[in-house]
């Protein structure tokens, strides 16, 4: 069986360090929250719709908490306080305070009653959470899942309805997951669209409605094809809660949740996104989301070579974060990628290190594996052959979720022939070599073994820095993917408030409940 | 270009002048006799004689991809042909540096971005940070540049703001995301700004990504353009003589 050999102290002690390093972080978080998180709790209380200028209603809503200097105190206070003085239900309760002139006041209603409020609308957002779970399982379990890897295809034409038709023809032609990538700039949106969307550039709006056009254009193909075909979208920026919330509750299966992407590659300030990654991760814990990570992403901007500790240390932390927010191992899509520049002698023996590395590390968990994107110049006959080395690396080291790469890459958007093209690639690579791995072994002091220590190493050397230093500096200093952001810095700050000693959040409460 | 004899070029495929080519393409249609014959007359009708469809295979619910050869009627005489190219010595990053001192004696304030809502920074990345592209380092790295790079998503009044606080001598521009020509759009509102403050030519303005070129990026006004493979030593290079040359000119 071809594997490379790890120390497991070395691993325990990576973990150990990764353990410190979120513990650390999650100090601040227990002790904040933020305007995301506060929309998502409105959202699950039923608070929903637009305006006339199309301004959700909880952003209305906790606009005018944050206004008031009531954040901290939590919206679920608010709100339940205002339904105690006057009776109204929660929608209408919200509407009031929403769309009203009057000034905000802090709840004044002693903190049992305002629990009591809201126990029922608490037991009924999580019921609509569990059902949505509930049917997604069952029609795994009726359908059944495709074998892993598991191929995931890209979507993006910035028209859900037509993603919906690109979708179902990719599933037809095999691809177990569908991911239907967000307009550029929705990261930096600090509200969630709302309705179905036509127009986005370089995607689609990830939208509630948009989720569930999506799920129901798979579940067809899914019918049709007699297996259960995967959804799959995007979270990082402002809204990473409401974004997992809302793809939840439309049978979601997948979503990109990275405790430190939107930090570094949409400057989103750190400590908004920490504390925004921890209650999404949350919902897509209760609700066996599986969550993929972004770490791969370092290696489009760093050198692959002299940077693939950073990723391992990056996954070590994503797995601390995730542990702490309820995560099962099974349900955490760590990622990394094929991103080596093929001129380099021996390049596919180092991906296949890493690959090998990072599958023994991490042997429970749904390990993502991204294909080349940096190195793709626009000569798609060898873009197509690299491609197929990426599956190669993918099928030997199985790999379980295998993004396609496309030959396309760096020219346009994929086209309809370049995934059905990728897919085909990829299973003649998958169905040639199913049983290569159980045939090989490294050979003693192989150089593949030696850089798999080698990064091992490098990686337990950051995380002792990391852990010294804290998560915050680290960034700060640019550890992950060459580059530096500040704790102050970044989108998104002003929407981070203290916990008031009162503070109420009954739907964490029963999230974090074991 | 000298204007020679003409010299017409058919493609080249196995012997000169047989125009061989390939194409590639989907057509809305179940594969079938009939989507083969659709097939063989969508290329004759791209002017592909003796078409070859040499692969027809379902791509989607009701989509076939095909793989045609043919030989092509047209051809191109390249004796005809102007394109602008960025005319200016190559010149190694020690002689870029020597240049500037000797004929500015100061350093040249850059600031960069990728503007508008494109969110990929690689291609500025390439060009200004010191770790370059394909082992030619960035222009960080070069003592006669003063570099600030503003990242993603930056937009056009922003950025000429921050080239007016830094004292900027030249913009540098990157669009990576071209759906539906939104990268033209947003060098040529830049352009537009800044010659609506009578302020175009205070700044030499450079325009780069994936889908574009030197002859795209006059036509939007800018004055070079650079396209995939560029390495920073070029667009050094092009910064450094474009301005001693604006500057030689004002003076």
């Amino acid at each position: 069986m071809l594997q490379v050999e790890v120390d497991d102290k070395t691993i325990a002690r990576c973990r150990a360090l990764a353990a410190e390093v979120a513990d650390e972080v999650q100090g601040f978080i227990d002790g904040h929250t933020t305007v995301g998180v506060e929309r998502t709790v409105a959202r699950a209380y039923g608070v929903d719709g637009v305006d006339d200028t199309g301004t959700p209603l909880v952003n209305l809503l906790v606009d005018r908490v944050r206004e008031a200097g009531l954040l901290g105190r939590g919206v679920a206070a608010v709100l339940a306080d205002h339904m105690h003085r006057t009776g109204l239900d929660v929608s209408t309760a919200a509407e009031e305070l929403a769309y009203g002139s009057a000034p905000l006041e802090a709840p004044s209603t002693p903190r049992p009653t305002l629990e009591e409020i809201l126990r029922q609308a608490t037991k009924s957002a999580l019921d609509r959470l569990d059902a949505a779970r509930d049917r997604r399982e069952a029609n795994k379990a009726r359908l059944s899942m495709g074998a892993t890897p598991w191929r995931y295809l890209i979507v993006a034409t910035g028209n859900i309805h037509d993603d919906a038709l690109q979708a179902g023809a990719a599933a037809a032609a095999g691809a177990d997951v569908i991911a239907v990538i967000r307009a550029t700039a929705q990261s930096l949106l600090d509200y969630v669209p709302h309705g179905a969307t036509t127009e986005g550039y370089g995607g689609t709006y990830a939208t509630q409605e948009n989720f569930r056009i999506l799920r129901a254009a798979l579940d067809e193909a899914g019918e049709t094809r007699g297996r259960y075909v995967m959804g799959c979208n995007y979270s990082s920026g402002l809204c990473m809660a409401e974004i997992a919330y809302l793809g939840a509750l439309e049978g979601l299966d997948m979503l990109l949740n990275d405790s430190m992407y939107g930090i570094l590659f949409r400057d989103i300030n750190m400590r908004r996104t920490l504390v925004d990654q921890y209650f999404s991760r949350r919902i897509l814990a209760r609700s066996r989301v599986i969550l993929n990570t972004g770490e791969d992403n370092y290696l489009t901007t760093a050198d692959a070579i002299e940077a693939a500790h950073t990723v391992l240390t990056s996954q070590f932390i994503n797995e601390g974060f995730a542990r702490r927010a309820g995560v099962r191992d099974r349900e955490l899509g760590l990622g990394h990628a094929y991103e080596i520049d093929p001129d380099v002698e021996d390049s596919f023996v180092l991906e296949l290190a890493q690959a090998l590395l990072v599958r023994r590390i991490f042997h429970e968990h749904p390990i993502k594996w991204m294909p080349p994107t940096k190195h793709k110049t626009g000569d798609i006959f060898q873009g197509h052959v690299h491609d197929a080395m990426f599956s190669l690396v993918g099928s030997m080291s199985h790999q379980s979720i295998q993004l396609l790469g496309m030959f396309s890459e760096a020219v346009h958007n994929p086209l309809m022939m370049d995934r059905y093209l990728s897919l085909k690639a990829t299973n003649y690579v998958m169905r040639a070599t199913q049983t290569l791995a159980q045939n090989l072994a490294l050979a003693p002091n192989s150089a593949l073994q030696k850089r798999a220590d080698q990064v091992l190493e490098e990686a337990l050397t950051l995380l002792q820095q990391v852990r010294d230093d804290t998560l915050w500096n680290a960034i700060a200093e640019g550890a992950f993917g060459d580059i530096k952001r500040t704790p102050e810095g970044g989108k998104g700050l002003h929407g981070v408030a203290p916990r008031h000693a009162d503070y109420l959040n009954p739907l964490l409460d029963a999230l974090e409940a074991p | 270009m000298s204007q020679a004899e003409s010299k017409v070029l058919r493609a080249y495929g196995d012997r000169q002048g047989d125009g061989m080519v390939q194409m590639t393409f989907t057509l809305e249609l179940a594969p079938s006799p009939l989507a083969k014959e659709a097939a063989r007359r969508f290329a004759q009708a791209h002017g592909l004689d003796e078409v070859l469809v040499v692969a027809m295979e379902a791509c989607g619910p009701e989509h076939s991809y095909f793989v045609v050869y043919g030989h092509s009627r047209h051809s191109v005489d390249v004796s005809r042909i102007e394109v602008p190219s960025v005319d200016v010595p190559d010149l190694s990053h020690k002689e870029i540096e020597q240049f500037v001192m000797q004929e500015l004696g100061r350093k040249i304030v850059l600031v960069g971005a990728c503007t508008g809502s494109d969110a990929h920074t690689v291609g500025i990345d390439a060009i200004l940070n010191i770790k370059g592209y394909k082992g030619d380092k960035g222009l960080e790295s070069y003592s006669c540049f003063q570099v600030f790079n503003l990242g993603a998503q930056v937009e056009n009044d922003s950025l000429i703001a921050r080239a007016h606080a830094n004292s900027a001598d030249a913009i540098l521009v990157s669009q990576v995301i071209t759906q539906r020509g939104c990268h033209k759009e947003n060098g040529r509102a830049l352009v537009e700004m800044l010659e609506a403050r009578g302020e175009r030519d205070r700044f030499v303005l450079l325009f780069g990504g994936p889908r574009i070129d030197h002859k795209l990026a006059l036509e939007l006004g800018f004055d070079a353009g650079f396209g995939p493979g560029t390495l920073p030593r070029h667009v050094a290079g092009v910064i450094a003589h474009t301005l001693v040359k604006r500057r030689k000119e004002q003076t």
